[in-house]
């Protein structure tokens, strides 16, 4: 990094900025936020918007100040008549290539461009030319692409190659038939897009988002036949507050399942239940692994992403993958078996929804793998942005809800499962168990605060009584093209990793609320307080290792057996193949930290 | 289907000597700089670029499916559908257009059933339009690869097509190597076909 300083004046005010900084940035230091919509600051600059432009003194045409660097002396002004009316003709030209239908548009009231349009005042459409045209790309199981709304900011085929390295989407053709999307205009299902939904995230408009899925759900509520279960994930808690203006990281569990009820939903368990049962199989699985000659390292396999990713670029590491299906998977299993048993209830009369932070877990739960029950497990997914809208839809007062407590006895959970909602976590949960199993004695410290942390990959050695073991944490799927890459090649050993596909780890998940206007995705403060909040939840827990949870004992007792046994075998565990096309992934140069 | 076929064998030749080609372009440059000169070449040795030829080029250089496509659509140079055997270049210059030129190409598109910028299903033919070809004192004007039709009226043209028919793929002009069916090809042939509007 350059640490030169120069001194520049922006409207005014004389700011001191690094000397390789941008206009944009030296603005921030005067407290001035630019306009924009392709720039993000994690991703590499493209310019491609123009929203950002200033006039530069001596400089004969405006200038993006996104990437255009400062220089000493420099005179710059933002808001000239001049200016404002030039930046007021770049969004009018998007708008004229726009389709004209806000209100009924999934990012209406979140959509960047219509804050741009509100902010400059617009308020007819001067342009009207000829509009491009291309189909809804609804093939994906998570992902919906309408290529009108594209404005071609690119920062989704940024986002997908730089931070995920799967580059499912690029530019193809050229000038009024410009468009984004995958190789050979290929629907995304037959893409190699891993259904991520970090580029739902990234997008400024409409032109990508989560399948809506609420239709199917609503619609399933309002049927007397059937009997809906409802399960959530750990980081939704977190972050379903946000739509409603609660700081990220409230924990929010107990107005969440009050919320579900009020819904319409019949029974309301918590996918923590089963995360502490996929510890329970899958630290179980490491120790049977390392006492037996197992393929390792292990990899954890909760993220459906990760999954799909291995899948298409690093099949030779399917081996690689512990057997146990996601907590959400193991649950939807347990729902149709165990839990209708119990009730006396039929299968086919239930109607499994679960609420995720992830978009991918819809094409999880649609996955051929999924019908241990022999029915679908789970027969809809809904992320954390569809569950708000639906909690918007019935009026409901959110933030005057009572909390309530989860139905049994799928709703008991420790704090091992809780922070399965943030990168390490899986890891930390796992290590609880392990420790514990392997070695007999009681765990004095269950935090593991090495494995804790932002950095795109984190490793550590675990003394498991006298067997020391090596682990490592990887988030985002371009550090982990890396970290598989070097695992090939000898460059690093482990026997036991955690994969998580997004950022942060699920509580930066693709199918969370984006973060309020001003803040960036992948702003890192902001993801520190959904961690902050699942910590806490954690450290209040009484309980909080998973063999300790006394409902799993209790199924273990009742249905399951033992850890890997017959019926785990059968209900809890599967196995993955390769998958076509095959995907050829890009490594940044610097491994990416939050 | 019946596509411009040459067998199998050959097509698979031409594979083998694209993949050569790379291996020993390799070790020369980074494999972006290399990508624009492979495609090059796989345009020459195939007359456009098969869906086969990009994922090897893909694997071979280690880069995204989607980015070569990207590099191969922005360029008019680049095809990715194997020509057909006989090019349909109807003028819409001035002259042409006001002595009827639109109805020919009405006519054609009608007749062929297909738009301007595609090709027949059978390979046979492809159907453009072009800017003035310098006879406008004959318009309309149509050239069928290297064949001048002057004063076309529609109702000549399925006798014209016809006599193509009778030619069939094999009696063009150039003789094309390396073109071949291949299974993935109806798919992105018809781009897009397998998306759909909601509703
Ligand atoms: S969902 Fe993920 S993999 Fe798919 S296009 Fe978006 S960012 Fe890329
Ligand atoms: S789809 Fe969205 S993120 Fe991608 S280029 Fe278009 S507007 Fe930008
Ligand atoms: S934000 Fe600067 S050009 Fe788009």
């Amino acid at each position: 990094m350059n640490e030169k300083k120069v001194t520049l004046t922006i409207d005014g005010i004389q700011v001191v900025a690094r000397a390789d900084a941008t206009i944009m940035e030296a603005a921030e230091i005067a407290g001035l936020c630019i306009p924009r919509l392709c720039y993000h600051s994690r991703l590499s600059e493209a310019g491609a918007c123009r929203v950002c432009i200033v006039e530069v003194e001596g400089m004969k045409n405006f200038v993006p100040s996104c990437c255009t660097r400062v220089a000493e002396g420099m005179v710059v002004r933002t808001n000239s008549p001049d200016l404002l009316k030039a930046r007021r003709d770049i969004v009018e030209l998007l708008l004229d290539n726009h389709p004209e239908d806000c209100q009924t548009c999934a990012r209406n009231g979140d959509c960047e461009l219509q804050t741009l349009a509100q902010q400059f005042g617009i308020r007819e459409r001067l342009y009207q030319g000829e509009r491009k045209h291309f189909p809804v790309d609804i093939s994906s199981a998570s992902i919906v692409r309408d290529p009108d709304k594209c404005i071609l900011c690119g920062k989704c085929v940024r986002v997908c190659s730089e931070i995920q390295g799967v580059n499912a989407l690029s530019f193809s053709h050229r000038g009024f038939r410009t468009n984004v999307g995958p190789a050979f205009d290929l629907p995304a299902a037959e893409s190699v897009c891993v259904n991520c939904g970090q580029c739902t995230l990234f997008c400024p408009t409409g032109a990508l988002t989560e399948r809506d899925d609420t239709e199917k759900v609503w619609q399933a509520l309002s049927d007397p036949s059937k009997v809906v279960v409802v399960q959530i994930a750990p980081a939704v808690r977190v972050a379903l507050g946000e739509p409603f203006g609660f700081q990220p990281g409230t924990d929010l569990t107990g107005q969440t399942v009050a919320a579900l009820r009020r819904l319409g939903f019949d029974r309301v368990f918590d996918t923590q239940f089963s995360a502490d049962l996929t510890i329970m199989e899958e630290a179980h699985e490491l120790l049977h692994r390392l006492a037996h000659g197992g393929k390792l390292p292990m990899f954890t396999s909760c993220s459906p992403a990760w999954i799909k990713f291995c899948e298409h670029f690093h099949p030779d590491f399917l081996e690689n993958l512990s057997t146990c299906k996601s907590p959400q998977q193991m649950m939807g299993a347990l729902i149709k078996t165990y839990y209708a048993r119990k009730q006396g209830l039929e299968a086919a009369s239930i109607y499994s929804v679960s609420i995720m932070p992830c978009t991918a877990k819809k094409f999880e739960a649609a996955r051929p793998e999924m019908k241990a029950s022999s029915f679908q497990d789970v027969d809809a997914v809904l992320t954390t942005r569809e569950l708000a809208r639906m909690i918007k839809q019935a009026g409901l007062k959110f933030s005057e809800l009572k909390p309530e407590e989860f139905d049994d006895p799928l709703g008991e959970s420790t704090g091992a499962a809780t922070i399965f909602g943030v990168t390490g976590g899986v890891l930390e949960a796992a290590l609880r168990t392990a420790y514990e199993a392997a070695t007999g004695k009681e765990l004095e410290r269950v935090d593991f605060n090495q494995v804790r942390g932002f950095e795109g990959i984190r490793e550590a050695e675990i003394d498991l009584d006298g067997t020391r073991i090596k682990v490592a944490v990887v988030h985002g799927l371009a550090n982990t093209h890396r970290l598989l890459t070097e695992i090939r090649a000898g460059q690093r050993h482990y026997h036991f990793v955690e994969v998580m596909t997004c950022p942060g780890g699920c509580l930066g998940g693709g199918g969370q609320p984006r973060p309020p206007q001003g803040t960036e995705p992948l702003d890192r403060s902001f993801y520190q307080k959904r961690a902050a909040g699942i910590y806490t939840i954690d450290s209040r827990k009484i309980i909080r290792q998973s063999h300790k949870n006394p409902q799993i004992k209790q199924i273990y007792a009742e249905f399951l057996g033992t850890p890997l046994g017959e019926k785990s075998h059968h209900l809890l565990h599967t196995h993955y193949h390769h998958r076509t096309p095959k995907g050829f992934a890009s490594i940044r140069e610097e491994i990416f930290n939050l | 289907m019946k596509k411009n076929r040459l067998d199998t064998a050959e097509a698979g030749v031409s594979l083998t000597s694209l993949s050569e080609f790379i291996d020993r372009a390799r070790p020369l440059r980074n494999a972006q700089s290399l990508l624009m000169g492979t495609l090059h070449h796989t345009q020459e040795l195939f007359e456009y670029i098969p869906r086969e030829a990009v994922e090897l080029i893909s694997e071979k250089l280690n880069l995204p499916t989607a980015h070569i496509y990207g590099m191969i659509t922005f360029y008019n140079y680049f095809s990715l559908k194997p020509r057909p055997a006989y090019q349909i270049h109807v003028c819409k210059g001035t002259a042409c257009y006001v002595s009827g030129g639109s109805r020919v190409l009405e006519r054609l598109k009608q007749e062929l059933k297909i738009d301007v910028g595609e090709v027949t299903p059978d390979g046979l033919f492809g159907l453009n339009v072009t800017r003035c070809l310098g006879c406008c004192g004959l318009a309309p004007v149509m050239q069928v690869n290297e064949d001048v039709y002057v004063r076309v009226v529609p109702e000549r043209l399925p006798a014209i097509l016809n006599s193509y028919r009778q030619k069939g793929i094999r009696g063009k002009a150039s003789t094309r190597v390396g073109a071949f069916e291949h299974p993935g090809q109806s798919r992105y042939d018809n781009k897009r076909q397998a998306t759909g509007r909601r509703r």
